[in-house]
């Protein structure tokens, strides 16, 4: 039991701990761009062709990348953010790259969803674009956003398994090396359930917030 | 107060140029209640938002108070957007906020302290009927109550002009009614200049002061409400007039009597309040039958319409006919027999 415990709660430390700091940094990076995505469209705030469908291609490009390749070509990133390009830390960089262009799709499509007229009503009163973003559009996007928010957490527990590549660690590589790799069934599936109690935890809690957030308006 | 220059509206649809506003030229008077209806796609709503901006006009000026609103730049525009409060079909409220909150919005985007906009705020509650739903959400109010939460929002800045768009199409006879008096007793209040579009003519007959009929992109019709009512000169006119009216002469059917005519009287103002028909019936050999009738009640006055069927010598019937006139009652022959 305490060999057990001694390896799977440093692992699961891990996981956490790439998980966490990744979203939080695919949220940094990507709600602006989400954002810039929806108030370039057609029809929008500031409405710009070129720059939206300029975006739109990076994104989908960079989401065209498998994990484990983009993974490879971020080493020269990790070197220049974390100093070096294996390990926990280092397996951040390209698990929050990754979730980067993810997250821009899911703050457009919530946003996407705010009804136009109020929009127009805001801009009917006379506020101005920062106060539209922040007053309106994010606010009335709320729920949705935190729905899209635990799905990339989620898809992040996912991808953090790969991280085992470079050194990484975490939950899915402890499953890999020793489930797989060393026949040992019982860390693999101690490790697994451990994973799936993590995502219920996440999606929860997501749920949670969403429907306390809706159930007010 | 505004004053409509040339205004036009063009824009491309599917590599087609559509004519949306034609060189459109009025005015409007400080605190009237200016009303615009038109047929779906005639141009009104396009019209109204070039008021304050939301749509940009192709050509021709608006001048509000003497300046020019088609020369502001965006910051200019924003601080003249708070001067106009606008109010919508679907009411637009911020569901992921209080009624509170809802109405403090605009004050926060001015930028007011938060002591004043509380004060502000529950002054406008309570002049809508709503204080005590102010911690409620969008979600909670019935139509009618989401769309006093929305006047409410549009008088938060004192503005001088309020732009309304479609505001009780989408509510029930009844809150119409309720929703169309309050506009016209914070009109009167603060002073207050509405311009309002709609498809109805029941809600230019309520509170309307002027009418303006629009029709693919050209307005058709200017006039007072009394004057379109009981007078309308294009066909829309009319369909729109006769639309509230009980029946419209067509639809009646009177019996095909030789030597007789059908006429279509009409009254205005204090006319409606005399006994005509009894005293021409009196004055002249004629016997006079009565096919319909109605009486509007609107604004300012009453306008009354008469569909009667005169028996009688072409002599004496034309004796009537001028009394008529003299007396003031327009009328039209609607058959010859």
């Amino acid at each position: 039991m305490v060999k057990y415990i001694d390896l799977l709660l440093p692992t699961l430390l891990e996981t956490i701990y790439m998980v966490s700091v990744s979203t939080l940094s695919a949220i940094l990076l990507g709600f602006p761009l989400g954002i810039l995505l929806v108030i370039t469209e057609k029809g929008n705030i500031l409405e710009n062709q070129s720059i939206n469908s300029s975006l739109s291609l990076i994104i989908n490009i960079s989401r065209s990348f498998p994990f484990i390749i983009l993974m490879i070509l971020v080493f020269p990133l990790s070197r220049l953010i974390v100093g070096t390009t294996i390990g926990t830390t280092a397996s951040i960089v390209p698990l929050a790259i990754a979730a980067t262009p993810f997250v821009a799709r899911i703050v457009e499509n919530s946003l996407k969803e705010v009804d136009k007229g109020i929009i127009e009503a805001a801009e009917a009163m006379g506020a101005n674009n920062f106060q539209i973003i922040f007053k309106v559009l994010l606010p009335e996007a709320m729920p949705s956003l935190i729905l899209g928010i635990t799905l990339t957490i989620i898809n992040l527990i996912g991808y953090s398994a790969m991280a085992g590549a470079i050194g990484g660690g975490g939950l899915g590589d402890l499953a890999i090396r020793y489930g797989l790799y060393r026949f040992k069934t019982d860390i693999m599936i101690a490790s697994v359930l451990l994973i799936i109690l993590l995502v219920q935890i996440v999606q929860l809690t997501g749920n949670k917030l969403a429907t306390v957030l809706n159930k007010k308006r | 107060m505004i004053s409509i220059k040339n205004l036009s509206k063009k824009y491309t649809s599917e590599n087609k140029i559509v004519n949306a506003l034609n060189h459109i030229n009025f005015e409007i008077k400080k605190g009237e209640i200016f009303g615009i209806i038109g047929l779906s796609g005639a141009g009104k709503s396009t019209l109204i938002r070039c008021i304050n901006r939301l749509e940009e006009p192709s050509e021709g000026n608006i001048f509000i108070n003497g300046v020019d609103i088609t020369k502001l730049n965006k910051k200019e525009l924003r601080d003249l957007r708070k001067r106009i409060g606008m109010i919508f079909q679907h009411f637009n409220l911020l569901d992921s906020k209080t009624v509170f909150d809802n109405v403090a919005f605009p004050l926060q985007v001015s930028g007011f302290k938060k002591s004043e906009i509380k004060e502000r705020v529950e002054r406008l509650l309570s002049l809508v009927e709503l204080s005590d739903k102010k911690d409620e959400y969008p979600s909670q109010l019935s139509g009618g109550q989401k769309q006093r939460v929305a006047i409410a929002r549009a008088l938060a800045n004192n503005p001088d002009i309020l732009l309304s768009d479609e505001a009780t199409s989408s509510l029930d006879p009844k809150t119409t009614k309720s929703i169309l008096s309050l506009i016209k007793k914070i009109s009167n209040e603060f002073n207050l200049t509405v311009v309002l579009i709609t498809h109805e003519m029941e809600v230019i007959k309520q509170i309307c002061d002027r009418v303006a009929v629009i029709e693919d992109g050209e307005i058709i019709e200017l006039d007072t409400v009394e004057r379109i009512f009981s007078n309308p000169k294009t066909e829309t006119t009319k369909s729109f007039v006769s639309s509230i009216l009980n029946n419209s002469e067509n639809e009646i059917v009177y019996p095909k009597i030789p030597n007789s005519k059908v006429i279509k009287l009409n009254f205005l103002g204090d006319t409606v309040k005399k006994p005509i028909i009894s005293q021409m019936i009196k004055n002249f050999s004629i016997d006079v039958n009565i096919l319909s009738g109605n009486i509007n009640e609107l604004q300012t006055t009453s306008v009354g319409n008469l569909l009667v069927q005169i028996l009688g010598k072409d002599k004496d019937v034309n004796k009537a006919l001028n009394w008529l006139k003299k007396e003031e009652i327009r009328w039209e022959v609607i058959w010859n027999g």
